[in-house]
Parts: C-alpha cells; structure tokens; sequence
C-alpha cells in the first residue's frame, strides 16, 4: 500500500472519529455516533497491518495479543456495575498512558522501523515529539492510577499534602524540561529513561493533593493529557489518525475540566493545586453553635410528596454510594400514580465524574428528558411543592449566594430552598466535602431524614 | 522553497483542536460520562503505532526488545479499544426516551 493511500485511509478514521463524538450531541444519534468510532478504529488497524505486510510469526502474536487484550476489555465492559464507571474511567485513562510510553519507548529503541534515525542520531524533532509523548503519557499512567485508587477507595480520598510540596513538583517540572533538552544534545539512553521515571514520580505528585470531591476535574484533566500524549506520539511517528485524535481528545478533556470547575466556580489551579484543604479550618470552627433542625420520618416524607403536585429530586454522591438510584426510581413510579408530576435536577460537578448521575438514572431506567441540567430547571423549584434532596449536598447550600466569606461563595446551586417543602436525606449533619455546614438543614421548610438514602427512599415507598 | 511536512502535521493538529473544541460544547451535559468512555477508546488508536512498533523490523526475531514493548502496547491498547466502545455501547443503550417505555 502506498504511503499516500495508507495517509488517506487515516483520515477517513480521524474523520469517523470526529462524528463518533458528534454523534453524542443526542442520546437518539448517540449510538450511531459509536458505532462510527468502531468502524474507525477498525479501518485504522486494518490498513496498518496491511501496510506493515508483516503475516509471519509477528502477526499471529499481534492476533493473539489483541484477542487477549479484546477479551480482558470487553469482560470488563460487560461485568462492571455503572457506579464504579468513575474508576472504569480512570484506569482506562491510565493504560493509554502507558501504551503511548511503550511506544515511545519502542521508537527510540529502534527508531528505523519508523523512519526517524538510527539508534544514537535520532532527528532532534522526532526526539522532542517522543520525549513529549513519553512525558505526558507516564504522567497519565501513574496519575490516573492514583486516581483509581482514591475513586476506587483502595486509598484515602481525602487530599495528602506536605512541606514544600509546590516547590517539590516546579523543580521536578523544571528537570523534566532540563532533561528534554540534554536528550537532544547527547542522545543517551539513560537520560531517556529518568525522563520517564520522574514523570511517573510526577503523575503521582500531582494527583495524590487533590480530594475527592475533585475528582470530576481530575478525571477530565487525565482525559485530555490522554489525548495530548497520543497526539506526542501521532507526530513522532507522523500519523494523521493520532494527530486528529490526540487533538479531539485533548481538546475534550480540556473542555470537560472547564466545565467542572465552572460548576464549583474555581479556577482550573485552584483545583489542581488542592486550594481548598487550606480554607477547611476557618469554616468549620465558625459553625459549632447548635440550631434546631427538623427531622421526619418516612411517613411524613411520604404523606408530604403523596399530596404534592410536583416534586424535584436533587440526587448527588451519597445516592451513588448508597446505590439507591433503582429504589428512587421507583418511588418516583409510585407518586406518578398518584399524579405527582416528577423531575430530576442535576448539578454539573455532582458525583465523581462528568454526568455521573445521568448514568445512574438511565441505568435505573429514567427517562433521559425527565432528567434536566442546573441551567434548565433552576427556576422551576420556585414553584415546586417539595424537592427531594438524596445524597448532594453542598450544591444545594444557599451560603454560596449569600455568604462572601464562604469558601463556595460564588458557585452556582440548585436553588432547593426556594421550593415549599425540602426533604433532606442525609445520615447525620455533618458537613459536606467543602467542610462548610448547611444552611438549609436549619431552614423552617426544611425535613431531615436522617437515614441511608436507599433506605429510607425503600421505607418511603412502603408507606406511600 | 519547500514546506516541511511538519507544518502540514501542525496544521492538522490545531484545525482538530478547533474542530474538536465545537463538536465537545455541542455535546449534551448528560452524555459526559460516555464522552469520557469513548474518548478514551479512540485514543487508543495509538495502537497504530503499536503494531508497527511489533512488527515492523527485522523477521528473523520477533521478540527484539523494541518489538516487545510494541506488543505490549497492543495488549494494553486492545483492553481499552475493546472495554471503551463497549462500555460506551451498553451505557448508550440505557439511555431511553419516556415514550419507549409508556
């Protein structure tokens, strides 16, 4: 195959590619859209095989290691529950990491095969694209793998910090470009090497001072750094199908990462850098005095939405934890029997990652236009009878409108409270991840259920 | 006076940036998460670079250490293509209309 054919059918992948996502801009084009990226990606291994030309014992091994990693991954696809999809995410995100440093590593150990040199006098372009490649890939690799475990719970969500840790990860960002620069220069192996080990160190650095709470803006940000090494090693090997899709990639975790700090109105730093363990001290000390605060059972939840004629349901992290998203849906089947009319209000940063919740309800088989965005029903909760609040938190906490000195001053929230009857379930009063107490737990038109969100939304069933 | 192919690879590289920029606004909040899923697929067609990384060179050893690294790239490579688009298939197909279902 020539050089050219080959370059063309690696366009027409990067362009199936582009309406696979394009696809996702409605869940009714949406399968279509993947089914795109699966011809796609299809196309893009055929034709390299084919142009390699390579049937002998290579090529077996190259089936025999796709039909392992194929059935390994589908297995996975097929068995994971959608709430651990979080942590699915991540782990994917970090075995890209490592197949782009292995490819790396592959071009510049031999990098003839891909017609960039000989071993030792690699071109100085070639170099700096797999170095590039090599250093975002190790830090989405050991990153995203520290993100697993923080999402997984196999190791502590909360933020891990110490003694000059910024100073720490500037001078190792330094080095890593110092290093950079000496690989072109001498072109050692060595150098190669601890290129890619302090960009291990440094994936591990930067996500281990981030929280969990953060996690939407980690996981999107591992996403887009997928994308960019893939694009590194797209230009080493001067691959149009890479490019295009490093750069979609890319370009969409950078988008997603935007989109989750605006929701908890945060600069994209703020986040990365662990901004807010520092001002978790003054907000918790400033609210110890005890207020009195309402606090129902399951009857009253029932007795009050039974005789409401619309509810809104706020669900967050908790209902994800508690795996209550089937129990709620079907207490909301048995107050539409009585005529309530139902609706789900979703905030961008709930959850753990990107339209975690979406998921969750459309595995519970919601309807997805039941199902709206902050922007779409914030006004609607003026005139709705009770809101049903399972597992969020603070996104529902009007001291972010009314409160400068508060730490989530500024972000945007459902406004729950302005609905007549709030039905709060939570397991005690604790504060949320933000550490800041709630205002609305005191609030006159506010019920605290005290209980596990798939218990008490069982319970209410039961007496509805 | 000739162009260097790299501007050319550049040139693809930031009109798919841009490309890529409109076509994420304009997907719809409740479908992030098989974004994410199927972004994560795609990117896996670094697997191109993978099978020539195993194959290409030299027929006599398969199993040069560059040829190793390839394939390994191609195991992990593989895990993601397949896992990704199935896992963005079956969330895919949960998402339902409210008429579907009465």
């Amino acid at each position: 195959m020539s050089a050219n054919l080959l370059a063309i059918f690696y366009l027409v992948s990067g362009v199936l590619f582009i309406l696979a996502l394009r696809g996702l801009s409605s869940p009714e084009t949406s399968r279509q859209g993947n089914l795109y990226g699966i011809i796609g990606m299809a196309l893009a291994i055929g034709v390299t095989v084919l142009s390699v030309g390579n049937f002998s014992t290579g090529f077996l091994y190259l089936i025999l290691f796709l039909l392992i990693g194929g059935s390994i991954g589908a297995f996975i696809a097929f068995k994971i529950p959608m709430t651990a999809m979080p942590e699915l995410v991540a782990g994917f995100h970090s075995l890209v990491g490592l197949a782009a440093v292995f490819v790396a590593i592959s071009a510049f150990l031999n990098p003839n095969v891909f017609n960039l040199g000989m071993p030792g006098s690699i071109k100085i372009a070639s170099l700096i694209e797999m170095s590039l490649g090599a250093a975002i890939g190790a830090i989405t690799f050991t990153g995203s793998i520290i993100a697993f475990l923080k999402l997984r719970g196999l190791m502590s969500g909360s933020p891990i910090t110490f003694f000059g840790q910024h100073y720490l990860n500037l001078l190792l960002g330094i080095s890593l470009i110092g290093l950079i620069y000496f690989l072109c220069t001498t072109q050692s192996q060595n150098l190669f090497w601890s290129l890619i080990a302090i960009s291990l160190l440094v994936g591990i650095l930067l996500i281990i001072p981030i929280g969990g709470a953060d996690m939407p803006v980690v996981i999107s940000m591992l996403n887009s750094y997928s994308g960019w090494a893939a694009a590194g090693i797209g230009f080493t090997l001067e691959n149009s199908a890479l490019i295009i899709t490093g750069a979609l990639v890319g370009s969409s975790g950078a988008i997603l990462s935007y989109i989750m700090c605006k929701g908890m109105n945060r600069s994209f730093f703020n986040v990365i850098l662990g901004g807010w363990g520092a001002t978790e001290e003054s907000g918790k000390t400033s609210s110890k005095e005890q207020r009195p605060v309402k606090s129902g059972n399951s009857d009253d939840a029932a007795f009050l939405m039974k005789n409401a004629s619309s509810v809104i349901i706020v669900p967050g992290y908790g209902m994800a934890v508690a795996q209550a998203q089937h129990a709620l849906r079907e207490m909301v089947d048995a107050l539409k029997k009585n005529g309530v009319k139902v609706t789900y209000a979703i905030h961008p940063v709930a959850g753990r990652m990107p339209g975690h919740m979406n998921v969750l309800l459309a595995e519970a088989n919601v309807p997805y236009d039941e199902v709206f965005e902050l922007e779409e029903i914030n006004n609607d909760f003026a005139n709705c009878d009770v809101a049903y609040v399972i597992g969020a938190n603070d996104v529902t906490n009007p001291v972010a409108k009314t409160d400068p000195q508060s730490p989530i001053y500024g972000m945007p929230i459902l406004d729950v409270e302005k609905s007549k009857s709030v039905l709060f379930v939570k397991r005690s009063l604790s504060p949320g991840y933000a550490g800041i107490d709630n205002d609305l737990f005191y609030r006159d038109n506010t019920l605290m259920l005290f209980a596990d969100a798939k218990k008490m939304t069982e319970d209410i069933i039961k007496s509805l | 006076m000739e162009i260097d192919p790299f501007i050319f690879r550049l040139s693809i590289f930031i009109l798919s940036i841009f490309v890529g920029y409109y076509v994420v606004w304009s997907v719809t909040p409740s479908l992030h998460t098989p974004l994410m899923s199927v972004t994560n697929a795609i990117s896996s067609v670094i697997i191109v670079g993978a099978i020539i990384a195993a194959l290409a060179g030299n027929n006599i050893n398969v199993f040069e250490t560059s040829n190793i690294f390839g394939f390994l790239a191609i195991l992990l490579a593989a895990v993601n293509i397949f896992g990704g688009f199935l896992v963005t298939q079956r969330m895919l197909a949960m998402y339902k209309k409210k008429k579907k279902e009465k």
